[in-house]
């Protein structure tokens, strides 16, 4: 704004020995006070009286703070609106995270020190930082007498999730791929192959997720591997693959949500993305297009959780099982299109299309038909998740073969 | 104090569900030093760039309008410090969304044929550093202005007496007494050019990933606290002995007396 | 923006015109039309009349993004933060500035060489270092991050600035003044509230401002150590990720605006005063 002086006198203070010295007195106090080092915080096993011992006594307060990614609801909010009217909570709905693990890493600290950080449902995707917060004792255990709706509506897949085996601590927001968008405005010619992503026609064109396990994956899948049963072979190779994409100058950036953006207004013509964010994307104009790679594609979870430090818990599990109800699941995936994790949605969704009229009815048909919101088996095979790490150090050595690919 | 902490929190080890534990474990400078080393150097350079371009554009401009701004000199200072009432963020976003390859700039000439179609100016080495010459010119302007308008008028006058022409009134008079101002300017910019990251994450792409995207990518999404303060603590040094040296040989005191307003 | 009211010139001889006077003119107005072009975009932008969230292409002229400026809760509170974190800012680093600038400039005492050292080192030092080693220090110390630690962070990196302001005013000042002060039977406090203060007051009045424009513009020392807090400059970045909508560029601008207006009035008080 204004420019600095810069003293003279000051800088001679800089150079002064004495200053110096007393400096490093003053020092020697501040590292004793460091040396202590960060603590750790590793949490217990669940036990059983624990749902108990968290749930009793806490109240309805009548309000509650949703954190939850960009593109995941209406911007009109009408289910959050209707849950409002019904049960005279107030919800205020913030679309902050943007991807799991800064969105992880700007909360740690807080959760850590036992206090709130201001979100009572958070939404986190299957994946290492999820398991991370589950390890520390971060996620308040759900009470499952309060969640009927997701007891009777619940698809059965969804009741059984590996990361997390009787929902212990989360259920399901919604499910998606990870496969290739492209715009159709630049690329005539329809996109199969994951490999296009490596086409140097697209040099300076192609976007790619900066999330480790998103890229891993992809450059596993590309190389021929399973990522769910990778090695660290298999991560090498990978890493090899991607390294080669992008010295070749065909990757332009590697991005987290801001892909969309990107891909969006013409900044890049094919990117990895994720599959409902094109339709929603698509609703503002454009012509976007969505296909799981036929070598495979990435599916994930993304994850409604409670965390410990919650002010409004009770409101929290309430909106929870709020969204299980096949009316409020079906009219959410009408408009996100993402995999809902009430099968019943669909029947919601072709009844709704059939009194809807023209484009409505049209746009409704083909979300209740989507194999993207309603996938077959067949899709379910043709996909992987990611990677689930065995230890800490199993982590460190796949983030030490991957990260140093994005910040290049 | 905050120094000492990052200190001692570099020479630690573990990870976030563990613990850290000071062990004095200095393999980390070592080992960041190494992965790092190409962005460390990059963001030097960028840095030193960006001060060289803002050189060239801003010292001509503080040279007329010392020279020749007449009555007007403020008001072209306040023209120059204009954009500086928006906030930097918006700033360098708004840049982005000027140079947008479809965007209202390179979209228009596309438009016209003048480009070919894919050609971007985002996410390239020059898009970074002219957002990072472009956030801090003034910082560079200003100082350069300071000096150029206190060199007094019959120093001049005196050199064309002595026969001086233009050019080397202007090499052997006026340019020697501008330093100080050029010394202030560059060390008033380079510290925050080559250690911003925000002009690099949203102007830049592959192969423009600066030190501060690495620090901050350590601390704020990856949590590896010591190699994230490792390297901070490791451009800090870089910085305060490259001040340090650049202030002992264009010889401090002088200097930096004449460039105090 | 000091410089405005500092640099009013003094009737001089010029040199002979340079030929190239012509050529450097008209660069002067380049740079500043380059200067001013992406600022010129965003209020222009302010104005789109775009349907959706998103504010990519031109649809038209329209004032309704002021009508519903305060529309989207989570700006206008981020807004809200960082407006209220830049007034305390300023009166904190205000006051604690002042007061070191004071002892700096008027008094020799231990650490001084320490103290100006420290000074020095934080303005010069890279804004990511310091916002590093904070969140290092409040991740060491288990401190919650937050609106608090926000504060903390702006008012240290704020306070070198007020205090040097202050510092360089404080040493032009005639020590005589307050001896007299106090040979009339004046308290150190009357001393310095009616003699001291008064004197140096517009030092602290343009340090205090420039803590408050570097308070509400920081981005990467906020970044460190907010948490889950948003400011605006945080809000800003945040919702560019997914097409950031026309009440950020109504915002700006008027942000742009007021601070324009008030250097403006600035400058024009100076002028008459001097006048």
């Amino acid at each position: 704004m204004s420019e600095h002086d810069i003293d003279p006198a000051l800088l001679r203070g800089l150079t002064t020995r004495r200053g110096v010295f007393r400096l490093a007195g003053l020092a020697g106090a501040g590292f004793a006070l460091a040396a202590c080092g960060v603590e750790g915080k590793k949490a217990a096993k669940p036990k059983k009286d624990d749902v108990q011992k968290f749930w009793s006594g806490k109240k309805e307060n009548g309000s509650l703070v949703f954190a939850n990614w960009p593109y995941y609801m209406d911007p009109k909010r009408p289910e959050l609106k209707q849950f409002s009217k019904e049960t005279g909570t107030k919800v205020a709905y913030k679309e902050v995270i943007q991807d799991n693990a800064s969105f992880y890493a700007k909360v740690r600290p807080q959760l850590a020190a036992d206090q709130s950080i201001g979100y009572d449902i958070i939404v986190m995707t299957n994946g290492t930082q999820f398991s991370q917060m589950v390890d520390l004792g971060f996620l308040a255990p759900l009470d499952h007498d309060r969640l009927p709706n997701f007891a009777k509506h619940a698809g059965e897949k969804y009741k059984e999730q590996s990361f997390d085996p009787g929902n212990v601590y989360s259920v399901p927001w919604a499910s998606g791929f990870t496969g290739l968008i492209y715009n159709a405005k630049y690329i005539d010619e329809e996109i199969t192959s994951i490999q296009e992503l490596w086409n140097p026609k697209y040099k300076g064109k192609v976007g790619m997720l900066s999330d480790t396990q998103e890229i891993g994956a992809y450059g596993m899948i590309a190389t021929g591997a399973d990522p769910e049963k990778s090695t660290k072979a298999d991560w090498e190779k990978a890493a090899a693959k991607l390294k080669e994409q992008r010295d070749k100058g065909i990757v332009r950036k590697y991005y987290d949500q801001a892909y969309i953006d990107a891909v969006g207004k013409g900044d890049v013509w094919l990117t990895m993305g994720w599959s409902g964010d094109v339709f929603q994307r698509n609703l503002e104009g454009g012509d976007l297009r969505f296909v799981i790679p036929e070598e495979g594609g990435i599916i994930w979870t993304d994850n409604m959780v409670i965390p410990t430090t919650a002010k409004n818990p009770v409101d929290a599990i309430t909106l929870m099982d709020y969204f299980y109800q096949p009316e409020i699941a079906g009219s959410l995936a009408e408009y996100i299109n993402y995999i809902t994790p009430v099968p019943k949605a669909q029947g919601v969704i072709e009844k709704d299309a059939a009194e809807a009229k023209g484009e409505d009815k049209e746009v409704l048909e083909m979300v209740a038909e989507s194999p993207l919101v309603f996938p077959t088996a067949e899709d379910y095979a043709n996909t992987s998740s990611y990677r689930v790490f065995k230890n800490s150090a199993e982590k460190k050595e796949y983030e030490s073969i991957f990260q140093p690919i994005v910040t290049s | 104090m905050p120094m000492f902490v990052m200190l001692s929190l570099s020479l630690q080890q573990g990870d976030v569900v563990e613990g850290y534990r000071l062990t004095w474990h200095w393999q980390t400078y070592i080992e960041g030093i190494r992965t790092y080393d190409e962005q460390i150097i990059r963001s030097l350079g960028y840095g030193l760039a960006a001060c060289l371009l803002q050189l060239a554009i801003g010292y001509p401009m503080a040279y007329w309008i010392a020279f020749h701004g007449g009555s007007r000199k403020s008001s072209y200072l306040f023209l120059l410090l204009l954009p500086f009432f928006v906030s930097f963020v918006l700033r360098t976003i708004s840049w982005h969304f000027v140079l947008a390859d479809d965007g209202i700039v390179l979209g228009t000439l596309k438009g016209f044929g003048l480009l070919p179609e894919d050609f971007h100016v985002l996410a390239t080495t020059g898009a970074v550093i002219g957002g990072l010459a472009y956030n801090f010119l003034p910082f560079m302007v200003l100082p350069l202005y300071v000096a150029l308008e206190r060199i007094d008028p019959a120093l001049i006058e005196a050199s064309y007496d002595l026969y001086a022409s233009r050019v080397q009134a202007f090499l052997r008079v006026i340019f020697p007494l501008s330093l100080p101002g050029a010394f202030a300017g560059v060390l008033m910019t380079f510290v925050p050019a080559s250690s911003d990251y925000v002009n690099s994450s949203v102007l830049g792409g592959t192969h423009n990933t600066m030190i501060g995207n690495v620090i901050q990518n350590q601390y704020l999404v990856a949590q590896d606290y010591p190699i994230a303060a490792a390297l901070s603590f490791t451009l800090m040094a870089l910085l305060l002995v490259g001040i340090f040296l650049y202030a002992r040989a264009l010889g401090t005191e002088d200097v930096l007396e004449a460039s105090a307003r | 923006m000091t410089t405005l009211s500092g640099t009013e010139p003094a009737t001089k001889r010029r040199p002979r015109r340079l030929t190239g006077s012509r050529l450097l003119h008209i660069h002067t107005w380049l740079v500043i039309g380059w200067l001013c072009l992406p600022i010129a975009v965003m209020i222009l932008f302010g104005f789109n009349d775009t349907k959706s969230r998103f504010n990519t292409t031109w649809q038209g002229f329209t004032f309704k993004w002021y009508g519903r400026l305060f529309e989207i809760e989570d700006l206008t509170k981020a807004l809200g933060n960082s407006l209220l974190i830049g007034l305390l800012t300023t009166l904190i680093a205000g006051m604690l500035g002042t007061l070191i600038g004071i002892a700096l400039g008027r008094y020799r005492f231990r650490g001084q060489g320490a103290l100006n050292v420290v000074l020095f080192a934080a303005i010069s030092c890279a804004e990511i270092v310091i916002g590093a080693a904070l969140l290092s220090l409040f991740i060491t110390m288990n401190v919650p991050l937050g609106f608090w630690t926000i504060l903390v962070a702006h008012v240290m990196f704020c306070i070198p600035f007020v205090s040097l302001t202050v510092r360089a005013r404080v040493l032009t000042l005639d020590p005589a003044l307050e001896e007299a002060a106090r040979d009339l039977g004046a308290g150190t406090w009357t001393t310095f509230r009616l003699v001291t203060l008064p004197m140096i007051f517009p030092a602290v009045l343009s340090g205090g401002l420039l803590a408050f424009a570097l308070s509400i513009d920081d981005f990467i020392i906020t970044n460190f150590t907010a948490g889950s807090t948003i400011t605006f400059p945080l809000w800003i970045w945040g919702s560019t990720k997914a097409g950031s909508p026309p009440q950020v560029n109504v915002m700006g601008t008027l942000i742009f605006v007021a601070g324009v207006a008030l250097a403006v009035l600035n400058a024009l008080y100076a002028r008459r005063r001097r006048a």
